[in-house]
């Protein structure tokens, strides 16, 4: 059995999810890189998803906010619903930027903007129309805080964001995404760039934002997902192997695939 | 199976290649060094030649005085303000048209046959030589529009002709942009617009700089284009004033009027070039300060450019 079969496990059934990927095929041109992908999204869970390089875990990550649209010859096929609307926002009919105005991204390297550390927080602000100077520190603050950066940067918030060093500027990306408060948050690798430490002062943020927001993260280490994330989502190929709950899939997983990924025979 | 001849060198052999190697190097270190240095030289000797000529030659006077028959008592008044009047024209038209072409044609025109046409010719265009400039504005400013010989058709003209170079310039600081910056806009939801202003040309700001600032300097030098159009040589008058201020009962708020832009002009490369051609001693060392003067501005506005670049990246990374 390649594809996932879409039977939610009991766990899952009894929780409200933020999202739903249903049957999505996904084209580079002329190349499938996903292939028929079921994953439910659970809401105010973490939701990791790991698998070998070239498995389709980033690009499944970047259909969730049709960043693939950026580019010509892409095609989706499926559905992602989001809920509660229940639209399905890979549809011909919804607006790409509508999706990304719901739906926040952080991205594998940080990738700050040339300006202050102020306006790289507020600018998800400022591209949503809102320009009071009092709303804008608010949210400024509020995000900083959430992102674990605030007591570093609160004294330099005017100072370029490339004077911080790498683990902070990937925690003001972070910062970035959260201020206007999306439906879904997600982590394209976020910790591959960087050393240790901020690897894991970044987790504990995930954990901590975790509570409350809903997360999707790729990660290329299976310890992470396992320390940080509820459900794990395994892909191989394009295909998604297995969907478990973190626990479950590290211990009792139901693929020999999944078995031989995690004790490390290939990948 | 067959035995094949063993390739490992023996000490000879390698202090042999070493050798080789190291002669290579060595010569054409040496030949590239002795090219620059003539090259230099020649520069320089040029350089050098002309401010020994013109720099004593320089003063509030020859800065104040309008052209006269008299060598001793000519100044550059007119043609410095030509020249300055024509360069804030090119500006004002030559930087937003060639930014706004430039951000179409990276951001926005489709990719099809038209586009690359468009942009071979933008390419090609950088490479015409100016004096065609000068015939096109001939014929189509001065004899079909008769717009007369004045310095907003020296403007356009000039501004036609660094076009390209700001188009080319927009374009390649806007396509060095990363990919990632980009994401990360439209990440947040920012449509193609916002993506632009807020992200896209503040990065792109050291390189359009730049481009406008190299462009400008090539157009104040521009003499063939203007002397086509017919800008004349000999100007003892200034332009009206672009900004007039009267003293009344009251002070009066000060009148902006754009008579200036009808007025017939003169330029500094084409003060050169009449100076240049009299056979009197003295009004060649008249060129030779003007020269002095040109070469002035250039390098003044090349160190600003790079100033501004080294400025701004140092912002930015």
């Amino acid at each position: 059995m390649d594809a996932f079969v879409n039977t939610p496990q009991p766990e899952v059934i009894t929780m409200d999810l933020r999202a739903d990927i249903k049957d999505l095929n996904f084209y580079y041109g002329q190349f499938q890189a996903i292939k028929a992908v079921n994953l439910p999204i659970v809401d105010r869970k973490v939701t990791a998803m790991i698998g070998p390089s070239g498995c389709g875990k980033s690009t499944l990550l970047r259909c969730m906010n049709r960043m693939h649209d950026l580019y010509a010859g892409n095609r989706y096929e499926g559905e992602i619903r989001l809920f509660p609307e229940n639209i399905n926002i890979v549809g011909a009919d919804v607006d790409p930027m509508y999706v990304r105005l719901r739906i926040g991204m952080v991205f594998q390297k940080p990738n700050p903007f040339p300006k202050s550390i102020y306006e790289n927080v507020a600018a998800g602000l400022l591209i949503r129309g809102i320009t009071q100077k009092a709303v804008l520190d608010e949210h400024v603050e509020r995000a900083l805080r959430q992102a674990a950066l605030w007591d570093e940067a609160k004294d330099r918030l005017k100072k370029s964001a490339y004077e911080l060093s790498g683990g902070q500027q990937q925690r003001l990306c972070i910062a970035r995404a959260l201020a206007p408060e999306p439906d879904i948050l997600l982590l394209d690798e976020p910790t591959s760039a960087l050393d240790p430490i901020a690897t894991a002062r970044i987790e504990e943020l995930i954990l901590d934002i975790g509570k409350h927001t809903t997360i999707v993260i790729v990660t290329h280490n299976m310890q992470q997902a396992a320390r940080i994330s509820d459900f794990t989502a395994f892909m191989h190929m394009g295909n998604m192997v297995e969907y478990s709950p973190t626990d479950t899939m590290f211990t009792k997983p139901r693929e020999k695939r999944t078995l031989e990924y995690i004790t490390g025979r290939f990948g | 199976m067959q035995t094949h001849s063993r390739l490992t060198l023996s000490q000879t052999q390698a202090a042999r290649l070493v050798n080789k190697a190291k002669f290579v190097d060595g010569s054409f270190l040496w030949l590239g060094r002795v090219i620059l240095l003539g090259t230099l030289l020649v520069l320089a000797t040029l350089i050098l030649d002309f401010v020994i000529d013109g720099l004593p030659r320089i003063d509030w006077a020859f800065m104040t005085n309008f052209p006269s028959r008299n060598a001793g008592s000519a100044g550059i008044l007119s043609s410095w303000v030509g020249s300055a009047l024509v360069m804030f024209v090119t500006a004002w038209l030559a930087v937003p048209l060639g930014v706004a072409a430039g951000v179409y044609l990276e951001e926005y025109a489709p990719n099809n046959w038209f586009t690359n046409l468009i942009e071979i010719n933008v390419n090609n265009l950088a490479g015409v030589p100016s004096i065609i400039y000068g015939l096109l504005a001939l014929g189509l400013f001065v004899q079909s529009f008769q717009m007369g010989q004045t310095i907003l058709v020296a403007g356009i003209t000039l501004a036609l002709l660094i076009l390209p170079i700001i188009i080319v310039s927009t374009r390649e600081s806007i396509r060095a942009i990363p990919r990632e910056l980009r994401e990360a806009s439209y990440g947040l939801g920012a449509d193609q617009w916002q993506t632009i202003r807020m992200f896209i040309l503040p990065a792109a700001r050291p390189g359009i700089l730049t481009g406008m600032i190299v462009g400008l300097s090539r157009a104040i030098g521009e003499t063939a284009p203007l002397i086509t159009i017919g800008a004349l040589t000999f100007i003892a008058f200034l332009p009206p004033a672009p900004v007039a201020i009267e003293h009344g009962l009251w002070f009066n708020f000060p009148s902006v009027n754009l008579d200036w832009i009808n007025s017939p002009f003169t330029a500094l490369p084409i003060q050169m070039f009449n100076w240049i051609s009299r056979p009197q001693a003295a009004f060649h060392v008249n060129a030779a300060a003007t020269g002095v003067i040109l070469l002035g501005l250039t390098l003044l506005m090349n160190g600003a450019a790079i100033y501004i670049r080294y400025k701004l990246r140092k912002n930015m990374k």
